[in-house]
């Protein structure tokens, strides 16, 4: 399952993780966010117990992607121990999701 | 083998896929890496018929994909690496290193946004860059952006980013802007809006600090240039094809637009049929798209039906 991650649970659901995290930053009212919606819930159904995989809602939490200077949705950052270890902006076909995912698995 | 493959899921393939479906073709889409197309990029859709209050791009482009699975079209959500013509007359159709067989192609790969190609515009995407205004307009509250163009989309989305922005000036190469008027009005009388005539962006200032804080302007009259204090930097200049997939397989005009033959959907290759933007310079509308997915399904259905 897709997990609804909140500038209050971010840094135990993203940061403190021990697998590697895609999070997905999104907003209700970016076309392409509702386009990568349903493509990111399969990716984390596929992924169960391997790899999380959640969503930022930017228009309620704005701490972390202000932090990581994120200004273009959807971006997909991809964590590993607390760090970036990848980033794609925009939207992606959901092989090249996946690959760059596993990569860190 | 298959009868016929979709490339592509804007509004010509999706119309495509509904009526090859509805002929009982199975068809098979791709979608591509753009599921959805330029239309999942713009907010209201106000001249497509059937929708008296508008509608937004991406529940228009969510209504038409499943209109085509209710009548089983097939879906496969990556792009196209490579078509190839078999002896007799198939294809040969390659996805992430998987081949499928087909009788018919029906191309509608559309076409991408124009972005200005300079290496600081690279350097700062995601930086105060954006390729699209309803996505990242939000990021720029209270602050002053540029957008590059002069065109329908570029009033659209200089209109969209007034919601946010302090100041939204539009920065164009001639001294008139080629928007329908009542486009132009809309962004004229916008008391946010300011446009600056005769000039054009040759550079984006900011790649050292990382993040975008002006850019220069060059006159197109006197080549005179200036540089302008700004905090982000949008484009609505215009499109280019996809037609990268079909190089050298069907021809292409100038501008790398697909030829089909007029009043047809039929490209050079018999089997092989083009509809929406891929090969159409000229109207490039969500309708006019949706019209020609349509003729490419039925160009393909007799196709298959006189082999």
């Amino acid at each position: 399952m897709e997990k609804e991650i909140t500038d209050a649970t971010f840094e135990a659901d993203v940061l403190q993780a021990k697998q590697p995290v895609l999070v997905d930053f999104w907003a209700p009212w970016c076309g392409p966010c509702r386009t990568m919606g349903p493509i990111v819930e399969e990716l984390a159904e596929e992924l169960d117990g391997k790899a999380v995989v959640g969503k930022v809602n930017v228009d309620e939490n704005n701490r972390y992607a202000g932090q990581y200077g994120v200004m273009s949705i959807p971006m997909f950052l991809i964590f590993k121990d607390g760090d970036v270890v990848d980033q794609l902006t925009g939207v992606v076909a959901k092989g090249e999701l996946k690959e760059r995912l596993e990569k860190h698995i | 083998m298959r009868d016929v493959i979709i490339i592509g899921s804007g509004p010509a393939g999706w119309t495509a896929a509904i009526y090859a479906a509805r002929a009982e073709l199975k068809p098979l889409v791709f979608e591509g890496d753009e599921p959805g197309g330029q239309l999942t990029t713009t907010t209201d859709v106000e001249n497509y018929p059937g929708f008296p209050e508008g509608v937004l791009g991406p529940d228009l482009m969510a209504t038409l994909k499943k209109q085509a699975e209710r009548f089983n079209t097939e879906i496969v959500s990556e792009r196209v690496d490579e078509i190839r013509k078999n002896d007799g007359g198939s294809f040969t159709v390659v996805s992430k290193g998987e081949e499928y067989q087909t009788k018919t192609i029906i191309l509608a790969t559309g076409a991408t946004a124009k972005r200005l190609g300079l290496e600081s515009e690279k350097a700062l995407y995601g930086k105060g860059v954006s390729a699209c205004a309803t996505c990242d307009g939000f990021f720029f509250k209270d602050k002053e952006v540029v957008i590059v163009g002069g065109g329908d989309s570029a009033m659209e989305e200089a209109n969209f980013l007034t919601r946010f922005a302090s100041k939204v000036y539009i920065v164009h190469r001639r001294d008139a802007f080629r928007a329908s008027k009542i486009m132009q009005d809309r962004a004229l009388n916008n008391p946010k809006i300011e446009v600056i005539w005769n000039s054009a962006v040759t550079e984006i200032l900011g790649v050292e600090e990382g993040r975008v804080t002006g850019v220069r302007l060059k006159s197109t009259t006197d080549g005179s240039t200036r540089d302008m204090k700004i905090d982000g930097v949008f484009s609505a200049i215009g499109h280019v094809p996809n037609s990268d997939v079909v190089k050298g397989l069907v021809d292409l005009d100038e501008k790398g637009y697909v030829k089909t033959d007029p009043g047809t959907s039929k490209t050079g290759i018999p089997g092989i049929f083009a509809c929406g933007d891929l090969q159409d310079s000229r109207y490039r509308q969500a309708i006019t798209a949706a019209g020609s997915g349509c003729m490419a399904a039925l160009d393909a259905e007799r196709y298959l039906a006189e082999r």
